[in-house]
């Protein structure tokens, strides 16, 4: 998959609170798909769409065991989509601050109209 | 002058949601969204680029186009859409698409500022396209062209200024 694409996939992926509690929970240790859904009020079917959304956006993986198929968290591509949204910000930071010097300007033109 | 912060969150499914305060009052920050001759002046990305073209219609029904330009290689990105809602000076709802869109259909934009004290607070959510739309182009391949863009609009977004530059 392209880079940029599969980064369309993270931010999609990431977009859902359930995904994102998921991912949480995972980040202290692999967990069965029956493990995940304990903490939601939801049926495993539920569970496992967000986990195949996860999946397919490269931030879990399926680890040996074949029995009880553990979920993992992929931390490698989370920190990609936290880089992207990163330079995102900083890019708006510098739109913003220049318009807060043109907002000054204008304010001082208001106060002082020629 | 106080440092505001920049927040950026996510919202729903498909929302990407940007909150800023500025020291001035909302008039002030409406026009600069929506007189040609201040938007050049701000959003413009990091340094080197300048924004040659920025037409405004602003009305609802009418269209808005911006292009940027890097000044010493020449490479162009542009983008456009059309107003949905204007509520001067509080709320505009505009569709986005950039000439080499890396997500499907279009995105629409609500700008919504709120003034309170002599601030004003702007909150700036994106909405992308159906989730039909999206899954569509996730089950397709990207084409090297539309790739190759977005690396450019990644390398534009990697080099931000330390600071403002009026």
């Amino acid at each position: 998959m392209q880079a940029t694409h599969r980064l369309d996939t993270t931010f999609a992926a990431l977009a859902h609170p359930t995904r994102r509690a998921i991912l949480a929970r995972l980040a202290s240790g692999e967990a069965s798909v029956t493990e995940l859904g304990e903490p939601f009020a939801m049926s495993q079917p539920a569970i496992s769409k967000h986990l195949k959304v996860l999946e397919r956006a490269g931030l879990v993986s399926r680890g040996r065991d074949a029995q009880r198929r553990p979920r993992r968290l992929e931390p490698k591509r989370l920190g990609e989509a936290t880089t992207w949204l990163e330079r995102y910000r900083r890019l708006w930071e510098g739109n913003y601050q220049r318009l807060d010097a043109l907002l000054h300007e204008l304010k001082a033109k208001e106060r002082n109209p020629r | 002058m106080k440092r505001a912060e920049l927040k950026i969150t996510t919202a729903g499914d498909r929302e990407l949601v940007m909150t800023r305060v500025f020291a001035a009052p909302r008039t002030l920050v409406f026009d600069a969204h929506t007189k040609p001759e201040l938007v050049r002046r701000w959003l413009l990305g990091p340094p080197g680029w300048s924004m040659p073209v920025c037409e405004i219609d602003l009305r609802v029904g009418g269209r808005y186009r911006y292009v940027w330009r890097h000044d010493t290689n020449g490479a162009e990105m542009g983008m456009g859409g059309v107003y949905r809602e204007i509520v001067a000076p509080e709320r505009i709802v505009n569709t986005e698409r950039f000439d080499a869109a890396w997500y499907p259909g279009e995105a629409v934009g609500t700008l919504v500022l709120v003034e309170r004290g002599g601030s004003t607070t702007l909150t700036y959510t994106m909405h992308y396209e159906s989730r039909a739309a999206r899954d569509a182009v996730i089950k397709s391949n990207m084409e090297t062209g539309v790739a190759a863009s977005y690396d450019r609009l990644a390398d534009l977004l990697a080099s931000t200024p330390a600071r403002g530059r009026a």
